[in-house]
């Protein structure tokens, strides 16, 4: 009788025991989501900027805008490309702010200190915006995801097609840092692998103004391409000034290796014509991808979503599901659901996120095409490259804990 | 290897360009008033951003989206603009402390530098915007023989060199240069004469940061208008100044253009030395020639 009576309190204490846990299960009663990005500055069009917050706000609302019974809240900031002024914004986000996802996190160098410090704190980090391959590889860690592409994925596609086409010597000019460098090594990588060769390279610093002078160098250099290891505002200037200086009219060739549709755009396609880049994404890729970018565009005020904008949305959605699943927005719970899941949207085919935090997924090699009646329509998807072949294996990321 | 070397001396002369017009500015004023003007770069940035406000901004914030004041006129406007702020900067701060030690107004100057930067970044972005207004007879190529060299650059050439002979031929050759020089010599003595000086010297300033403006203006079409164009320059610009003569005319403007070249050349031969190899020569100038190379020595 005695044994009954106690163990039914025992059940008792078992049972209010559980309903706290549920009560607890989202933590401070608001899922919020952090978008740390370039809100100024050379990445604010195209990688972060207002874009990327429209894309995050227009999936929550798609979700719903409550997940678990909570209401979902997206904070962002701008941390002005300093490695020191995102760690400072993180550090406040988690500790004080309770934020329960970061995501952005456009620039390399912001990308791995803010990675490496939310995962000391653990909390999950979605990077989008960045590029550098060291963020599942060397640099790995539990909480942290690389959603959209890589330094590897993108020269895969365009210094292939260019290697096969007879430009077979390059000139680098590159962003000095940690994701010009990556960018950098891995297209010669491809480049030497298809029996092609480095002539030489210019490092030059972020935000630059004037590529001139680099530019004379490659025109000197003799190469037959001139490969732009750099993204953004810069990659637009260098295009521009190597045409006011008359390069590719002397018969080199220019290959960006990180072009965005914004980009383009703003270049004009007259002068970008022929220029052959990689992406995660286009939107007038299938019909989904077009009936999502007319919606994102109501969001945008009118800016057609340029690669990292779709991944910014994907990537939300796909993480509210998982807080779903897992019941809880406790990140260790979460990152194991996101790990079990299959991401297959109009974004990412076939995509599955590994164990290093990378997602693997289909990537395209687009050629900007003149004359559209669609101002953002500027490229054609000339071949679509399966993510195994995009991405480095789990074995030759580099990624430690992943190889336990 | 001459057509690299020809190019790159081209480009060279080409960043000499603001290199001279910013130095003579600063040794105008410094020569005149023995002001170290630390808001010169942040002047420089201000007049450009004014050529892009005129040209793409006033329109819109007035109501009339079709005006888009050209660069001709940004040419003239804006060097009068941020004249009269220099002058708004020497009659409400700067003159009261003329008779302290010339670090108060350095970094009094420093100070307004960092608030007009703030501005900037604030109600535009980092990052740089591009002008838009290039005018329509200067867009377009010239082929020099060994290089492509875009119109625009070349007119920026030419015109800076006019406007420094015009300001040099000024102030050494002309009766209003006199006083200005004899003003700085001896102050009592000048004002024995009749002269005003306290008014010739807010002129001055006021024409020294005209100056920047102007150069600010040439610089908009060629580099993107942003708010540290001004920061990124500011300290070569003291390096050409200290290398030609403190408050030496002529010898900010022959560094000016020399400095240019030499950074151009250092390009073709090692590049990665091109951004210390003014500073190297101006250690060795102070080290061999401590007044710079056009100063008097004492």
């Amino acid at each position: 009788m005695k044994s009954v009576l106690y163990g039914s309190v025992c059940a008792a204490a078992l049972a209010l025991g559980a309903n706290a846990a549920m009560a607890q299960s989202v933590s401070d009663d608001v899922v919020k989501i952090g978008v740390l990005g370039d809100m100024s500055g050379v990445y604010s069009t195209g990688f972060s900027g207002d874009g990327a917050v429209a894309a995050v706000k227009m999936a929550v609302e798609d979700f719903g805008g409550t997940v678990l019974g909570k209401p979902i809240e997206v904070i962002s900031a701008d941390h002005q490309n300093k490695a020191d002024v995102a760690s400072a914004t993180a550090r406040q986000w988690i500790d004080e702010d309770k934020v329960d996802m970061i995501t952005d996190l456009t620039n390399s160098a912001v990308a791995l200190a803010v990675q490496q410090l939310a995962s000391e704190k653990k909390t999950i980090t979605i990077s989008t915006g960045a590029a550098t391959t060291a963020l599942t590889g060397e640099a790995c860690t539990k909480y942290g995801i690389h959603y959209g592409y890589d330094t590897h994925a993108l020269p895969v596609g365009t210094a292939t097609a260019i290697v096969k086409e007879g430009g077979d010597s390059w000139y680098f000019i590159t962003a000095d840092y940690a994701f010009g460098h990556a960018l950098q090594d891995n297209t010669s990588e491809v480049v030497e692998k298809l029996g092609g060769t480095v002539v030489g390279s210019s490092d030059v610093p972020l935000a630059s103004t004037d590529f001139s002078s680099y530019l004379l160098q490659a025109q000197s250099s003799g190469a037959k391409v001139i490969a732009l290891a750099n993204a953004g505002q810069d990659t637009v200037n260098s295009i521009k000034q190597a045409n006011e200086f008359g390069i590719v009219a002397g018969g080199q060739q220019l290959a960006g290796m990180l072009v965005l549709i914004s980009d383009v755009k703003s270049l004009g396609t007259s002068v970008a014509k022929g220029l052959n880049f990689t992406s995660a994404w286009y939107w007038n890729h299938d019909d989904e991808s077009r009936a999502w970018k007319e919606k994102y565009m109501k969001y945008s005020g009118d800016a057609a979503p340029t690669f990292p904008h779709a991944a910014d949305y994907s990537l939300t959605l796909a993480y509210l599901k998982a807080v779903e699943a897992a019941g809880t927005d406790d990140s260790d719970a979460v990152r194991e659901e996101l790990g079990k899941m299959k991401i297959d949207d109009f974004f990412a085919k076939g995509g599955s996120i590994r164990k290093d935090g990378l997602l693997v997924h289909d990537m395209y090699l687009l050629r900007v095409k003149d004359g559209n009646e669609d101002p953002w329509d500027v490229a054609e998807v000339v071949r679509s490259i399966p993510g195994e072949e995009a991405y480095f294996s789990l074995a030759d990321g580099g990624c430690a804990m992943a190889q336990e | 290897m001459l057509n690299l070397i020809l190019a790159q001396a081209m480009l060279g002369l080409n960043n000499g360009v603001f290199y001279a017009m910013l130095s003579l500015g600063l040794a105008v004023i410094f020569g005149l008033l023995n002001v170290v003007n630390f808001a010169h770069g942040a002047l420089y940035m201000t007049g450009a951003f004014l050529a892009l406000i005129l040209y793409s901004y006033l329109g819109v914030w007035i109501g009339i989206e079709d005006l888009h004041i050209n660069f001709w006129a940004a040419l003239i406007i804006v060097p009068i603009l941020i004249g009269a702020l220099g002058i708004l900067i020497e009659r409400t701060m700067l003159r009261w402390l003329y008779n302290f030690d010339p670090i108060y107004s350095l970094l009094l100057t420093f100070g307004i530098t960092l608030v007009l930067q703030g501005l900037f970044v604030n109600f535009f972005s980092a990052s740089g915007t591009p002008y838009p207004g290039q005018p329509e007879s200067l867009r377009g190529v010239v082929d020099l023989g060994f290089m492509i060299f875009p119109k625009y650059r070349l007119f920026a050439i030419g015109f800076s060199i006019v406007i420094c002979l015009a300001v040099w031929f000024i102030i050494e050759r002309t009766r209003i240069g006199a006083m200005l020089r004899a003003g700085t010599e001896n102050p009592d003595l000048v004002k024995a004469f009749g002269i005003n000086v306290p008014l010739m010297v807010t002129l001055t300033f006021g024409f020294g940061t005209g100056l920047a403006g102007l150069a600010g203006v040439l610089a908009a079409p060629i580099y993107s208008v942003g708010p540290l164009m001004g920061a990124d320059l500011i300290i070569i610009i003291f390096a050409v100044v200290v290398i030609g003569g403190m408050g030496s005319i002529m010898g900010a403007v022959v560094s000016g253009f020399a400095l240019g070249l030499v950074e151009g050349l250092t390009k073709v031969f090692y590049a990665p030395a091109a951004n210390t190899v003014i500073f190297f020569l101006m250690v060795v100038v102070l080290l061999v020639r401590p007044a710079g190379l056009f100063g008097r020595q004492s």
